[in-house]
Order: C-alpha cells, then structure tokens, then sequence
C-alpha cells in the first residue's frame, strides 16, 4: 500500500535535511570524480562506523583479564550467533582502515591538499592517524594468544630505549614491569573507551575543516590555471549517490571477505615461551626492520622523531608555489618522484643486503660504543645521502622546491615500504633474511 | 571580569594596560602549570598499584631448595619465580632473569650448547648471563640469592640490571 504522497515529500525532506547539514547544497562539478579522492575519506568513516558498531557487540562477550579474554573469544566464535562474523568484520575492517588512511595520506600529499588554507587540517588528520595506529595497536593485544602477547611484549620494549623517560614511559603503558593483567585492562579503557571518543572528536573537527576551507581541492591538468568559477553539481542526487556506490561497495567487500577468511588466532598466551621468530604487527615492520640495522637509540627514537616532526612541518615549510588539484604538482614533479621511487628501489635492497652479510661496523670499529658505531655513523651517512639527494635533483631538473621535497618524500616512502615488506615477508626464523616459501 | 574600570585606566587609552597582559600571563602560566599537574595525577593514577603477593610467587622470596640439591655447572629452571638457578664452575650462585635484554622475549636453557638462546633476534649468553652474541645489548638482569639454613633464597621482588658479569655478583654458600 503505497503512502500518502504528501507523506514521502516529508521524509524526503527530511532526508536531505539531514544529509545537506554536513554537505554544502552545491559541490563543485569536477570534484565529482573519482580519481581526485577514490572516495578514501569516505572510506575510512565507513570502516570506523563498522568497527564501533562490531566492536559495541564485542563488548557484550569479551572479558578483558589474562584468564578469561583468549576463552570468551573462543566461546564468542563457536557459541554465538554470528561471533565468528563479527569478529571477523571488526578484525579486517580495522586493518583496513589503516591502509585506508594512509593511502588518503598519500592522495592528500600529492593532490598538494596540504597548502594554505588546509594546513591545519593536515596537523588535525595526522593526530587523527596517530589514533588508528594506537587503537590497531591496543586491539591487537585483546585476544591474548601467543601473536598478541610477544608482539606487544617486544613492542613496549622497544619504549626502554627512549632516553630518560623511555623506562617510565614503558612502566606507565604497562601498568608493571611486563605484560600482564594491568596491561590488559589499560589497553582495554584505551581501545574502547577513550581512543574511540578521541576519534570522534577529532573526526568532527577533520570535517569542519574540509568545509571551512572550501570543500575538495579543484582537480586539474599541470598547464591549466585555477578557474574563478567552477561548474557547479547538486550535492543530492549527483555527491550522495556516488558517495552511497563507495559506501555499500567498501561494505560488500567487507562482510564477503569476511565470511571467507577468518581472523587468526594461535594458542593462548604463554609468557614461559617465546615464539621464533617474535614480530610486531605489519604496521610496525618497517621500524621493526630499521631495528635490524640500527642501534635502538635511532631506529627507535632519533628517527622516529625526526620523522614526527618533518611530517608536523610539512605543510608549513615556505614553498614557492601552491599547486593544490594538480597530481604530483606538475609534470616535473611526476618524473622526478619517479626517478626517486627508482632510486629506493634499487639503494635500499642493497643497503639491507651489504649490512646483513658484509658490513659489520660493530667489530670494524671495535672500541667505540655501539650506539656510535652502529646508530650514529650510519644515521649521518644516510642523512648526507638524502641531503645529496635533494640537492642534486633539484638542480638537475631545474625544480622548485615543492617538486624537490616531494621527491625527497616519495624516496622516504619508497625505503619505508620496502623495509616494511622485508620485515614481513622476508624475516624468518630467528629473524634471518630468507625468501617467504 | 568582575573587576571595575580603575579610572587611570580609562585615563590611559594609548598606553599598553599592563595590568592586564599581566593577568594574562599570569593565567597562561597557571594554565601550564595545571597541565604539568594534570599529566602527573594521571600518571600516578596509572601507575601500577602495589599489590598483595602471596609467597611462593615472581615478587616474593622464593625458596629454591638445599644446596646440594644443585650440581656445579647446571641450570635449573624456576617457572613461577620467572628466574634460572645457575650454579658456576667454582660453586656460586646465580639468579638470571629468563627475560632477554635486548626486547624481553623469554630465553630458553640451551643445555648442549651451554647457553641461553634467544628464539626472538638470535641474542644468546653464557652461563653467568654474559652476552655472547648481540643484539642483546646487556647481560642478563639478576636477582639477589641468599642462604638461610643451608637453603638457596632468592628475592624476585627486585630485579638488578647490570651491564656486564662480576665477581661480587655471585652467592657462596658457606659449605662450598
């Protein structure tokens, strides 16, 4: 029986009342496409609203204190209605989010989505990325099996090495000297109370921004100028249906994925044995191999901060030109990130294979200290190579520098995820190098 | 501000009110100040509460067993004290954490190559604790052992790190 038509004139208004309070009326037109975002914003607040949901009922089941969470988990799977799904859902989809947010943090870099007036939505998004990575490492632990208790027993380890507070610090996060019960109940306040409420806060204030500066960065080719007035596009139907395409395709993905693949889980947590080889979660690899090849005190802390504070000033250093909408900023730009995209590919396969069976700075340089020998002189050579980078692509091209230091970012890049895969697919027993089959 | 107008203030609208930048500063000073005190009270909060341990337990004395219970040159393994009972060449004790240094996986007693080998990162070390081969970048923590009776004690409840193997680390009963 079909409603009263003055009734779905109501609810239709009311729908796009409700819809046209988060999003201007009018978009404009060009910023409609699907290469300029892929929609990976969108994504990432789909996921999070998938993981509230399935983690809310989660809640309903997990127990969090060393004798009883591995159990109720288990029971969850095989005893109740869905369990098994929704810890299923809940796993992948915050894997997922991670490399969602960190492909948003690429398109954003190099769409050039960080210059005036973005700039301190770029400060906002990555505290926002902080939160995921924690909220991925705390969810991590829940389960209690062998993989959650050593990665995050070698994980807040790896805090000693921070000078002076590094040993408070570790104390703090685990509530004692190991991982234990008061591990799990801090992790357990932190992964679903305070870190979910963190991330609405900071979502809110994320979208804000995006209005107040405009909406999306115009998408355009290198040669064309900025125009003064954009062809304008009807955010309903034209934005929302294409945002709903994304949002039920991401979700489809989801539950199919998984109901084919389950989460893992290995034997209950044994703090009498630890498991060879013990490896951090992939999000962590990349340290984790730097680990590999430096002393802690760089590849845990100087470089880590250092890295901290180049993103934080990312988006205020004075360039010379604002190229926001143009991929890679220019067609200069897009050889050269390519040439140091090559570059990476080829330095750092070598670097990682010369340090594991030729170089060994300890005994070459047998009196001094470890973190001279093997953290602090390996830590310049690199810093001279990248500061010889920039400078001589730069003036091999002639670039600006916006196109240089977006160079210098993509060889960065391009050496992080090389050591990432290293880190987990090729470390095997007893962390040595070895091919995955 | 519930503070009324002084009247050389009005008399003065060139002149930089200093009064008031004072305050200001005053308040953004307090402002740090209460957010020195805001991360100490929640760091206390967090701090792990000292808890009640019941005897036998990792945190007590533990009661290892007679003297002669343990062969010069052998390891014996304490599950619940979280420690390794070693017994040198020349009859001393020592208590090793099974915690490696380098980034606190659980060693094992490798008897036949007389030494503990790190599954994590391949760290391994000697009898005494000693690194023999890095990552690891100290030798094992110990705790202290004492005799009572003829009976081999060792206090869990603090652990001491130390860099490197030395003599007066070791425990002599008085028999050997």
């Amino acid at each position: 029986m079909q409603r009263p038509a003055r009734y779905r004139e109501g609810y239709r208004r009311f729908f796009n009342s409700l819809v046209l309070h988060f999003r201007p009326r009018i978009v404009p037109e060009r910023t409609l496409r699907l290469t300029l975002t892929w929609g990976l914003g969108g994504m990432a607040v789909v996921l999070v609203f998938m993981l509230i949901g399935t983690g809310l009922l989660l809640k309903f089941n997990y127990e969090p204190f060393p004798d009883k969470a591995y159990e109720s988990i288990l029971h969850l799977q095989r005893n109740v209605l869905f369990g098994s799904l929704i810890r299923n859902i809940h796993h992948w989809s915050g894997h997922l989010l991670l490399v969602v947010v960190f492909l948003h943090f690429l398109r954003v870099v190099f769409t050039g989505a960080f210059h005036p007036p973005r700039q301190f939505n770029w400060v906002i998004g990555l505290g926002l990325f902080c939160i995921v990575i924690f909220s991925n490492f705390t969810g991590y632990l829940m389960p209690w099996d062998q993989l959650a208790f050593w990665a995050v027993t070698i994980c807040t380890s790896m805090l000693e090495y921070i000078p002076g507070i590094g040993q408070w610090l570790q104390k703090l996060i685990l509530g004692g000297s190991e991982v234990g019960p008061a591990t799990l109940s801090n992790f357990y306040a932190i992964h679903t109370a305070i870190l979910p409420t963190l991330f609405i806060i900071l979502m809110s204030f994320h979208f804000w921004r995006v209005r107040k500066s405009g909406g999306l960065v115009i998408p355009r080719s290198p040669k064309e100028s900025i125009e003064t007035r954009e062809e304008p596009a009807n955010t309903i139907p034209d934005l929302i249906l294409r945002e709903t395409v994304v949002a039920l395709v991401l979700i489809a993905f989801i539950l199919i994925f998984s109901i084919l693949f389950n989460a893992p889980m290995e034997g209950k947590a044994n703090p009498g044995l630890s498991p060879n080889p013990t490896k951090a979660p992939w999000y962590f690899s990349g340290i984790q191999e730097m680990l590999m090849h430096f002393h802690p005190l760089f590849s845990l802390f100087v470089i880590p901060v250092l890295m901290m504070i180049a993103l934080l000033a990312f988006p205020y250093i004075d360039y010379e030109s604002n190229p926001s909408g143009v991929w890679f900023g220019s067609s200069k730009g897009r050889r050269m990130a390519l040439v140091a995209v090559l570059i990476a590919i080829g330095a750092t396969p070598v670097g990682i294979l010369a340090d594991e069976y030729m170089i060994d700075l300890a005994a070459w340089m047998h009196g001094v200290p470890s973190s001279i020998s093997t953290g602090l002189i390996p830590f310049l050579v690199i810093v001279v190579g990248s500061i010889g980078f920039y400078v001589l692509i730069k003036r091999k091209y002639s670039a600006t520098n916006n196109e240089a230091i977006q160079a210098l970012f993509v060889l960065f890049l391009a050496v992080f995820i090389i050591l990432s895969a290293t880190g987990i697919w090729l470390r095997g027993i007893g962390m040595k190098l070895m091919l995955p089959f | 501000m519930s503070k009324p107008k002084k009247q050389h203030e009005v008399d003065q609208p060139e002149q930089t009110p200093s009064r008031r930048s004072f305050f200001n500063k005053l308040w953004i000073f307090l402002g740090f100040v209460a957010l020195v005190e805001f991360v100490g009270v929640v760091s206390a909060f967090l701090m792990p509460r000292k808890k009640e341990k019941k005897t036998g337990n990792f945190g007590t004395i533990i009661e290892a067993g007679p003297v002669e219970k343990f062969p010069k040159e052998s390891v014996t393994a304490f599950i619940r004290g979280k420690f390794y009972l070693a017994r040198l060449k020349d009859g001393g004790f020592l208590a090793l954490s099974r915690k490696c240094t380098h980034l606190g996986c659980t060693i094992p007693w490798v008897s036949e190559e007389e030494k503990f080998a790190c599954p994590c990162h391949s760290s391994a070390f000697d009898i005494r604790g000693e690194v023999v081969s890095p990552p690891a970048p100290r030798a094992l923590d110990i705790y202290r052992v004492f005799v009572e009776n003829n009976i081999i004690k060792v206090d869990t409840g603090k652990k001491i790190k130390r860099t490197e193997f030395r003599g007066e680390q070791v425990t002599y009963s008085k028999a050997s």
